[in-house]
């Protein structure tokens, strides 16, 4: 049977009945619906949102995470290696040392990988010969605690008494300084990936053209997009904020609403930077080097993983003029110091800046087709 | 009855240099299935997508319904069911959500439970779009036109890579639409199609219409109504040969395709003796005879010297 034979037959000349009608926002409505159906229905989107983030955060909160500072490995060589260890483990602070005995190239192999901090070799006549690194922390950290232990067990008395207090608060970690950190990366990249990446694959699958084809609302479909960014962004942002309050202990001082706003900021800025990547860009490869050229000095300078105060001073105005620097900076400020929304005008106005004239340039060179 | 689509004199350059369309002009009348024609590289996509308005003519005027790109293109948008050459439409959407989708853009729209049943799709209401076959992916494409509930439909190449069943099908939708006061405009290379699609068609070459008409109209007038192909032993292909044939009772055209003569002739019954006759007078021997109806084919390759898909 064909197709038309099923078909209802109107008179000739009369459009088919309409059966509903559409509000003003129906578009609206249906194109964020599909951008969040598509997403969820993508597993690498998954993973690369979420899973990822969340497995860095854990790999560099362990990999960095504050081991009681003062535990020396030190290695311990030559004939009378064992009455090392004894005046070691005569010493008041054994606890914090960690020595094995073994032969010289072993200890200086172990040396050089940084297994071990120090090496210690007796002389043969009660003298000690140290193998330390001066530019190694530890190694310096561990030479001067070594050299404290032996002579305090050769019977040295300490001419002044000092009480230390040991402060290793929750707030003032590498985690801590992490999380945030990570929150501005992941805002960014998202909003980059997920605006600019979208954008051209759609103009490369001619669907841009067919979209504008129809009546559909130009400004509802980069509304939907927008939209769609920052449902992402308040997932991400939670899901990083819990899983560092829940694994790590973090404590979160600022208010939930400031810090989601703030979110919200960093992802229409970056949402906007996106659009402009992507504005005219007819292929994939195309605006992946161009998304990554623009993300590459941020990932670098925005202190992301470390502290920017560790740049010179000249280029210091050049890193905080960066959108993903201002992100991080408000990030911290709320999270770790529970500033008010109040006191990130600023950096809210550098990303506003960002965002708001990348959209301009954007909306002005766009092409749908 | 009033006139669907209209434009006078198109032009289009791109980037300077490329001449897609030279000077080309169109008259669709309301509730046509009027066809485009032509080659590879004609201008047709050029053409149809001046006239869906997503492609600006560098010189040259459209008019729509009576109305134009320039002033009246949101009304325009709402009436017009567009599918484009290729559209990749998303893999991970679901067939209904993707008319729905569609949906979402019309002031009025039909309902996609309807659509859905005409297009044949119900079946894969729920399936994603990337588990349809070629010809379901190109059905839920007409689908996202049809969904808007349009006065005129565009479609280019919409049967092109399809299976004879999938076109057959695509053909009885088209025609539904039709049959319910639509007005179509299709193009395609297939002169099948369009022999069979369409009401009228202007057959399109280098960026020119080079003849329009309905198919009927076409064959007769310029395909020759039959075509009596051979090919004869110690029959050199010059010119003077071809004139021998020519001169042959009944014969319109002659030329040379692939080491046959092909004639177009009206009355064959008269020309087949006749034919049978001057090859053994001219002492060579018949080494194959056919004749068959004269298609679009021959109409294209009579115009231009090309066959239309080498072209
Ligand atoms: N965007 C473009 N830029 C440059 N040349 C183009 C572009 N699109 C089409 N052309 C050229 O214009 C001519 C007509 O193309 P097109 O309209 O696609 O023909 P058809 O649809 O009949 O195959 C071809 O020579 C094609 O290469
Ligand atoms: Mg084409």
């Amino acid at each position: 049977m064909s197709v038309a034979q099923q078909m209802p037959v109107n008179e000739r000349g009369t459009p088919l009945r309409a059966v509903r009608r559409n509000g003003r926002w129906a578009g609206y409505r249906h194109l964020l619906a599909s951008r969040m159906k598509e997403m969820k229905r993508e597993p690498e989107v998954i993973f690369w949102v979420f899973g990822f983030p969340l497995l860095l955060a854990l790999g560099l909160g362990i990999a960095f995470r504050n081991k009681p500072a003062d535990v020396s490995s030190i290695a311990v060589v030559g004939s009378e290696a064992q009455s090392v260890i004894g005046l070691l483990e005569h010493s008041p602070r054994k606890a914090s040392i960690k020595a094995d005995v073994l032969d010289e190239a072993a200890a200086l192999k172990g040396f050089r990988v940084g297994k071990y901090d120090l090496v210690i070799e007796s002389d043969g006549k009660g003298g000690f010969k140290y193998v330390y690194d001066p530019a190694r922390p530890e190694s310096v950290l561990s030479r001067a605690e070594v050299d404290h232990a032996l002579q305090a067990a050769a019977g040295r008395q300490d001419a002044l008494s000092t009480v230390t207090v040991v402060s290793s608060e929750p707030g003032s970690r590498y985690i801590d300084f992490l999380i945030p950190g990570l929150i501005g990366m992941n805002v960014m990249n998202a909003a980059m990936w997920g605006i600019g990446f979208a954008i051209v694959d759609m103009r490369q699958r001619k669907l841009l053209k067919r979209f504008v084809a129809t009546p559909m609302r130009r400004s509802d479909f980069l509304l939907a997009l927008a939209s769609s960014r920052l449902v992402l962004m308040t997932v991400e942002v939670g899901m990083l904020l819990g899983f560092g309050a829940l694994v790590f202990k973090m404590q979160i001082l600022g208010s939930i609403p400031t810090i989601l706003l703030i979110g919200a900021s960093g992802a229409l800025g970056f949402a906007g930077l996106g659009l402009l990547t992507a504005s005219r860009s007819q292929k994939i490869e195309s605006v992946s080097g161009l998304i990554n050229l623009v993300m590459m000095p941020m990932w670098i300078f925005s202190g992301v993983f470390f502290s920017y105060e560790r740049f010179p001073a000249v280029i210091q105005p050049f890193i905080k003029a960066l959108p993903l620097t201002a992100l991080n900076d408000a990030l911290r400020a709320t999270i770790l110091e529970g500033a008010t929304l109040g006191a990130q005008s600023g950096r809210l106005l550098v990303l506003a800046l960002w965002g708001g004239i990348s959209f301009v340039l954007a909306v002005k060179w766009f092409r749908w087709t | 009855m009033p006139t669907a689509i209209q434009c006078r004199d198109l032009r289009k350059t791109y980037d300077g240099k490329v001449e897609a369309v030279r000077g080309l002009s169109l008259e669709i009348q309301a509730g046509e299935c009027f066809g485009l024609l032509g080659p590879n590289g004609a201008g047709k996509t050029t053409t149809i997508e001046i006239l869906e308005g997503l492609l600006a003519p560098t010189s040259g005027e459209v008019t729509i319904l009576g109305r134009t790109w320039q002033k009246d293109s949101r009304e325009l948008r709402e009436w017009l069911g567009i599918s484009l050459q290729e559209t990749r439409l998303s893999e991970k959407l679901s067939v209904r959500e993707t008319i729905e989708l569609f949906a979402s853009f019309y002031s009025q729209p039909r309902s996609s439970d309807e659509v859905l049943k005409e297009l044949q799709l119900e079946e894969k209401a729920d399936a994603w779009v990337g588990k349809l076959s070629g010809g379901q992916r190109q059905r839920l494409a007409v689908a996202t036109a049809l969904v808007g509930n349009p006065k005129v439909l565009f479609l280019d190449e919409p049967t092109t890579g399809l299976d004879p069943q999938s076109r057959r099908q695509l053909w009885d939708i088209v025609r539904a639409f039709q049959r319910n006061g639509g007005t179509v405009l299709l193009t395609t290379h297939y002169m099948d199609e369009a022999e069979r699609l369409c009401d009228r068609l202007a057959i399109i070459d280098h960026g020119q219409v080079i003849a329009e008409g309905t198919p009927l109209d076409l064959i007769e007038r310029l395909g020759g109504h039959h075509v009596v192909e051979f090919e004869a032993s110690g029959e050199s292909g010059d010119g003077a040969a071809l004139e021998h044939w020519q001169a042959l009772p009944g014969v319109e055209s002659v030329r040379h395709d692939d080491g046959l003569v092909c004639l177009n002739v009206r009355e064959p019954h008269l020309t087949i003796p006749a034919l049978l006759e001057a090859v053994q007078k001219r002492g060579s021997q018949l080494q194959h005879l056919t004749t068959r109806q004269a298609s679009l084919e021959d109409v294209f390759v009579r115009l231009t010297g090309r066959h239309l898909r080498e072209a």
